[in-house]
């Protein structure tokens, strides 16, 4: 008896672990486990990437294992792809995924369809990884969220992470996978804490996660709206107004969980979207139309789209908070959605 | 023989062309094994573009479709002195010949170009997407410039199993071709400066044929000898006459030794000419005539042609010979590509990512 209860503590051992840091031990222990595995981006290096996500890695694995590139997107990214083409496993670090739209080329013609267009010759197993989205009074450039620009592009995977979690989970199967996958983190979620297993663990880049069960409402949204709708929750609670959502993040952007959303839906019949990314094109127009295709039937009321305005994100503190989706907004669509008479 | 019996135009003509480098190919050891191989990997090249315009007009083969005659020179005098299906290629759009050079056979060529599925690309690809894993062709790229990092990557790739992972047998060497038109674009000098502070295993191959589709080069740069952009990087950079397939070999030679033995890249300007328009929908009014007849008198399988009867390596009667075996080879290479199946619409969905 007590030795197997010993067993068991062993078993739940955990680190107190910084999101940061737990990207960056996915990165060590998958360096580590396969040599063709590399990193490559500008200050990935000596410097550490600018969210210490590197840190140090190059003085256990040398500098072409962690190589600091010259500010050359488009280039150090097709030299990635001409890399996985030829039997490497390149991560490469946007040091803010929005210079990748100075790579778009490569991504979208290489990285995306040159397997497809080679007749499956080549397959290019590739990391894309970097902090997405709006942060603190940024500026327009460095606020984007990328995530939506990239969505049509075939041949890609889109997976964004949002714990420390699911952020070590997610990027050591990202780097285990054959094909190109663009990996959003969140420029405001480096520093959240959790504490993580000590034993390895994966998850999948393909699955959602139900982050609240729930019966009235099913809330889909991703990256750092996760948190947002927790907080939300926090809002229902302390106003007593006893609704039970069921608050879902998508993880992959790219394809849909639509197996775990649709069992939602079919639970709860009503939807709200809260994403990061400006309304238009945006991820969840993208899924509010694969929901109307394949569950029409199942709704009890038209989908709520809490989106971003549709502007390049202003400087002003005041402004950018009206610009992204707050917490109280989504308790609003919630009331709307509960209220409602069907 | 498929070269013409005609006579070259060595001086300069009036219309102000730059004047020709020249390598002395004189004291070059050549075999006639040797010489035969390369004469008939640019007959090949010839024959088989020859043929892609047949077809194209004949309506068999489709898309935008760049053909290489006049530059064969320049795909036999680099690919012919690489490792056969060690050492990497990458190409342009113009890609039919660097491929063949490469080794890809004729028949899966020639089947790409009629969409079929035993294209060297499954008919996914077409006339500017020509890949082959086996024979180490890293692709066409359709987009100028575009396939420049993605070859700086597998040089890249050459180093790092080297250094990295201690493979001393990786020594593989990349060709990168690309034309004078990629050379004012942000991606030939980003990858000139990384190639040479990393000293990567890498052959840039600029084939200036003077003419981006209807921009003239001079129009479009500052410095048209594009040989002395490598400069800058403190990169080795030659230029060659491109119509002498001696002459580009021994630059590729001598580049390649430069690579494999850790020296670094090289910046190799091929002086050449397209015989035809940029494509076969180009109706190629902008270029002058008596430069056309310059460059056409200038055609590097008479000129080697040539070089081989005056080297006594072979006859009239030997090259005719290699001549009918390679029209065999094309006329097999078409009947195969007519008679192969389409992809199967069922596997519409098939290669795009690695598990289909």
């Amino acid at each position: 008896m007590i030795g197997s209860h010993l067993l068991y503590l062993v078993w739940l051992r955990m680190a107190e672990t910084l999101f940061f840091n737990a990207l960056r031990e996915a990165t060590d222990e998958e360096m580590g486990r396969d040599d063709t595995v590399f990193v490559l981006g500008e200050d990935v290096g000596h410097y550490g990437g600018s969210y210490k996500v590197t840190k140090d890695l190059y003085k256990k694995y040398g500098e072409l294992r962690v190589l600091d590139t010259p500010i050359a997107e488009n280039s150090f990214s097709g030299m990635a792809i001409g890399a996985a083409m030829t039997g490497l496993r390149p991560i490469i670090e946007g040091m803010n995924m929005g210079f990748l739209l100075l790579a778009f080329n490569q991504i979208a013609n290489n990285a995306g369809m040159l397997r497809y267009t080679s007749g499956g010759n080549f397959k290019i197993p590739l990391v894309i990884r970097g902090p997405g989205g709006v942060g603190r009074q940024l500026g327009a450039e460095h606020s984007q969220r990328l995530e939506a620009y990239f969505h049509a592009v075939p041949g890609l995977k889109i997976v964004t992470c949002s714990t420390p979690y699911n952020a070590k989970g997610l990027l050591k199967a990202a780097i285990r996978d054959d094909n190109p996958v663009l990996f959003f983190e969140h420029v405001l979620l480096y520093n959240l804490k959790e504490d993580l297993p000590d034993h390895e663990y994966i998850c999948p880049l393909d699955q959602a996660e139900i982050v609240r069960p729930g019966k009235d409402v099913t809330i889909l949204t991703y990256s750092r709206m996760r948190h947002h709708c927790l907080q939300a929750m926090k809002l229902v609670e302390k106003h007593g107004l006893g609704y039970d959502p069921e608050i879902i993040d998508l993880i992959s952007l790219k394809p849909f969980d639509m197996e775990t959303i649709a069992a939602s839906v079919r639970k709860t019949h009503r939807v709200i979207i809260v994403e990061e990314c400006m309304k238009t094109g945006g991820i969840a127009a993208e899924l509010l139309s694969l929901i109307n295709d394949q569950l029409f039937d199942e709704l009890d009321a038209p989908v709520i789209r809490l989106s971003s305005q549709d502007i390049p994100t202003p400087y002003n503190g005041k402004l950018e908070n009206l610009t992204i989706i707050q917490p109280s907004q989504i308790v609003e669509a919630m009331e709307q959605l509960m209220t409602l008479q069907v | 023989m498929v070269a013409q019996n005609t006579t070259e135009n060595q001086s300069l003509p009036e219309f102000g062309e730059r004047s020709l480098p020249h390598v002395d190919t004189s004291s070059m050891q050549l075999s006639k094994e040797e010489g035969l191989m390369l004469y008939e990997d640019m007959v090949l090249g010839r024959l088989f573009e020859d043929k892609c315009a047949e077809m194209y007009y004949r309506g068999k083969m489709f898309g935008f479709v760049h053909l290489y005659n006049g530059q064969e020179a320049v795909s036999t005098g680099v690919i012919k002195a690489m490792r056969p299906d060690e050492d990497f290629v990458s190409s342009t759009y113009r890609d039919h010949v660097h491929a063949l050079s490469s080794g890809v056979p004729a028949r899966e060529v020639m089947a790409e170009l009629f969409g079929k599925e035993t294209g060297c690309s499954k008919g996914r690809g077409g006339s500017m997407h020509m890949f082959s894993a086996q024979h180490h062709l890293l692709g066409g790229y359709a987009f100028v410039a575009e396939g420049i990092p993605v070859a700086t990557g597998a040089a890249f790739q050459s180093k790092y199993r080297r250094e990295a992972l201690g493979d001393e047998r990786a020594d593989q060497v990349t060709a990168c071709f690309f034309g004078d038109g990629a050379s004012n674009n942000g991606q030939f000098f980003e990858c000139l400066n990384m190639a040479a502070l990393w000293k990567l295993p890498i052959l840039y191959v600029v084939e200036n044929n003077k003419w981006a589709i209807g921009m003239a080069h001079d129009r479009a740069t500052s410095q048209p000898e594009i040989y002395k952009k490598a400069s800058v990087f403190g990169m080795t950079g030659v230029e060659v006459d491109g119509m002498d397939v001696l002459a580009v070999r021994k630059v590729a030679q001598e580049a390649i030794e430069r690579a494999r033995a850790g020296e670094g890249p090289t910046l190799i300007e091929a002086l050449t000419y397209r015989f035809r328009g940029h494509s076969l929908a180009d109706p190629d009014e902008l270029r002058a005539e008596e430069e056309k007849e310059f460059w056409l008198s200038r055609d590097p399988l008479t000129r080697f042609a040539r070089t081989l009867q005056e080297r006594n390596l072979a006859t009239p009667e030997e090259l005719k010979e290699i001549d009918n075996k390679i029209q065999g080879v094309i006329d097999d290479a078409m009947t195969f590509a007519e008679e192969s199946p389409e992809p199967d619409p069922q596997e519409l969905h098939r290669y795009i990512f690695a598990e289909d």
